[in-house]
């Protein structure tokens, strides 16, 4: 009941112009993106933290859960119509979408995805309104020590748990522990890894990392193998409709992918990859037109695309509740938060809930909008595919530089964004993931701040990690989840043959 | 998916895992010189001895998975384009260091993308970048009142 009242306020804060303004554009830059290949939402909130700097912190971060709910819109639109998913989350949908879009059924596939994303949105964002003052009032109790605990699972989970390969994904995240460890420590004042160069005292920038990997890397990495493939668009033909059979084969996918959506993504789990994989074989799994699966099953879009917007919703409960990002865009999100200096979790719901509900409020509104402005308009986002790639490629450079350079203007950081450009290539060419380097580089430090607090209390026994209950569960969950994938390797072949 | 093949040593594997040895003992070597200042508990020498230990772990993993012939396959790659834009970076912050300004670098970043990215009309890219860069100069420096690098050019309008 509480949460309800606290919902009611939050609308009156979320119905506000400005703010109604900022979702708006959230969700116009978040379609835009999504369509784009090339540019996901992680990358366009990390893109525009500098320049939302000067901003009211309310506005933009309701602009942000535009960006990332908008993404999950737009991403559907390319995986059907030109079979590059703009991102993983949508490989899924691509997979029986652009066979839909191929037979000419390409309109019922972007309805379905667009009112299945709607549907799943606004029951996970219910979820989310529910959940995460329950997750509050557990964090309440945390010590540091259970802090520590909690990021040791997500750090976990996120690279080790559920990759494709537990080593490549453990070395990201060090390799953002150890970006992490870059600068003064703010207990003691010294300098770390920073070789003498004052502008690494600040440490690095997290803008700076998520732009250089995902901007300039992905830039690198596409032009690099642009002979390989070439795309082709689908037109949409027909009708944009969907029949009263399609509806009915709809309903229930939505409902079961938001069933998978949701928990995965409110889970500290990472990625909204595995829910909609998981929906997909599901849904084959359950339907009555096997036959169809593999040829443009309208069901193998509508999973998946409820799932994918699930999770997204579902991401934010621990990135809200906990101050925990358990992926790339809840990274920057909680970045984005950082800016501003608020640090979300439970101090922030009792210190500023106007700010979280009305972001949790918002986020029905950016729904509808989102249904409105795919629906009928999904013509004209069409038409941003037909920017040529060389543009494109190059404005996306253009604006990776101009962000970073309104930053901080200096030559150390351009040179930096270029490095990690250079590294987001390498990770791409051997599929190292980057999602964890990212969270590495925000979480780390905080896990250290929390386990140093936590020590400095027990006066150094390190036991206490162990004595409080909390603690002690979440480390086994953390110790467990990285020893099964090494212990289950067969879980990978599993997996591809699900697929 | 292939499946691995088990007898081929994978080079450009071992490379990556002799970086992260590198790594590794560059955070051990600069740990050392930190002090230990720290009255109970953890100084600030815990954290990068753990993450150095663990990327030397790591180095030996993915030292083992390149030895297995593990990784996973790659498709072939043109370097040119990435020079192209390694380039049109190493332009854009020489521009920034040597005070050309924000709109030539921008241009220049910009018809260096697009040519690798195949387009082969420089002079014309560089005149959209030209513009682009403007419009963002004015948008941004002006509007948002950020702090964009000045050249001669950012002066001549921003006077």
């Amino acid at each position: 009941m509480e949460s309800f009242f606290a919902l009611a306020h939050g609308v009156t804060v979320a119905l506000q112009p400005m703010n109604l303004l900022f979702a708006l554009v959230g969700v116009l830059l978040g379609t835009a993106v999504g369509v784009l290949p090339g540019i996901g939402p992680a990358l366009t909130v990390a893109l525009l933290l500098p320049i939302t700097f000067k901003l009211d912190p309310g506005g933009s971060i309701i602009m942000f859960a535009g960006i990332y709910y908008g993404g999950m819109y737009g991403g559907s639109t390319t995986a059907i119509l030109i079979n590059t998913p703009g991102e993983s989350a949508s490989m899924a949908t691509a997979l029986e979408g652009n066979k839909m879009a191929k037979a000419g059924r390409g309109g019922p596939a972007l309805a379905t995805s667009a009112i299945g994303s709607f549907v799943a949105g606004t029951i996970a964002t219910l979820g989310l309104a529910f959940l995460a003052p329950t997750l509050v009032e557990l964090a309440v109790q945390f010590g540091p020590e259970d802090y520590f605990a909690l990021m040791c699972v997500a750090f976990v989970t996120v690279s080790a748990t559920f990759g494709d390969s537990p080593v490549r994904g453990l070395t990201s995240l060090f390799v953002g522990l150890a970006l992490g460890l870059v600068g003064i420590d703010k207990l003691t004042g010294q300098a770390r890894l920073t070789f003498g160069v004052p502008e690494l005292l600040d440490g690095v920038e997290v803008t700076t990392l998520a732009v250089g990997l995902f901007a300039v890397g992905e830039a690198l990495y596409v032009a690099s193998r642009r002979h390989i493939q070439e795309e082709v668009l689908e037109p949409v033909r027909g009708s944009l409709w969907m029949t009263k059979e399609d509806w009915k084969r709809s309903w229930k996918p939505w409902l079961r992918g938001t069933l998978f959506g949701f928990p995965i993504g409110a889970l500290p789990a990472g990625g909204a990859e595995i829910p909609t994989f998981l929906s997909y074989s599901a849904e084959k799994r359950l339907t009555k037109y096997p036959e169809e699966f593999g040829k443009g099953a309208i069901e193998g879009v509508a999973g998946p695309e409820a799932a994918n917007n699930a999770s997204a919703a579902g991401t934010l409960v621990p990135l809200l509740a906990l101050g925990l990002p358990t992926s790339a865009t809840a990274a920057m999100m909680l970045a984005g938060f950082q800016q501003y200096g608020l640090n979300p979790g439970p101090l922030l719901f009792a210190e500023r809930p106007e700010l979280v509900w009305g972001l949790i409020a918002s986020l029905f509104i950016a729904n509808t909008m989102l249904l409105v402005l795919n629906l009928p308009l999904v013509g004209l986002w069409v038409k941003l595919l037909a920017i040529p790639q060389p543009w494109l490629y190059a404005g996306i450079l253009v604006f990776a530089t101009m962000g970073t350079i309104a930053a901080k203007p200096s030559v150390v950081e351009l040179t930096m964004l270029g490095v990690f450009g250079v590294l987001g290539f390498l990770m791409r060419r051997f599929d190292y993931p980057i999602a964890p380097v990212v969270v590495g580089l925000i979480l780390g430090p905080i896990a250290e701040a929390q386990l140093r607090r936590a020590l400095s209390i027990s006066l150094g026994d390190p036991m206490i990690l162990l004595q409080s209950p909390i603690s002690a569960t979440l480390l086994g969950i953390a110790v467990i989840a990285l020893i099964l994938p090494f212990m289950l390797k067969g879980l990978n072949r599993f997996k591809m043959q699900e697929d | 998916m292939t499946t691995p093949n088990p007898r081929r040593v994978d080079k450009p594997g071992l490379l990556i895992a002799l970086a992260l040895l590198v790594l590794a003992g560059l955070i051990w070597q600069d740990m050392s010189s930190l002090q230990l200042s720290s009255v109970y508990g953890l100084g600030p020498k815990a954290m990068p001895m753990v993450v150095s230990i663990g990327l030397a772990i790591l180095a030996v993993g993915n030292a083992v998975s390149a030895f297995r012939g593990e990784l996973p396959e790659r498709e072939s790659l043109r370097w040119t384009p990435i020079l192209l834009i390694i380039g049109g970076l190493a332009l854009l912050i020489a521009f920034v260091e040597f005070n050309v300004g924000f709109i030539p670098a921008t241009a220049v970043l910009f018809a260096c993308t697009s040519a690798a990215f195949g387009r082969r009309a420089f002079i014309i890219d560089l005149v959209i970048g030209l513009v682009a860069g403007l419009v963002i100069y004015l948008l941004f420096a002006k509007l948002l009142t950020l702090s964009l690098p000045m050249g001669p050019l950012e002066r001549l309008i921003g006077a």
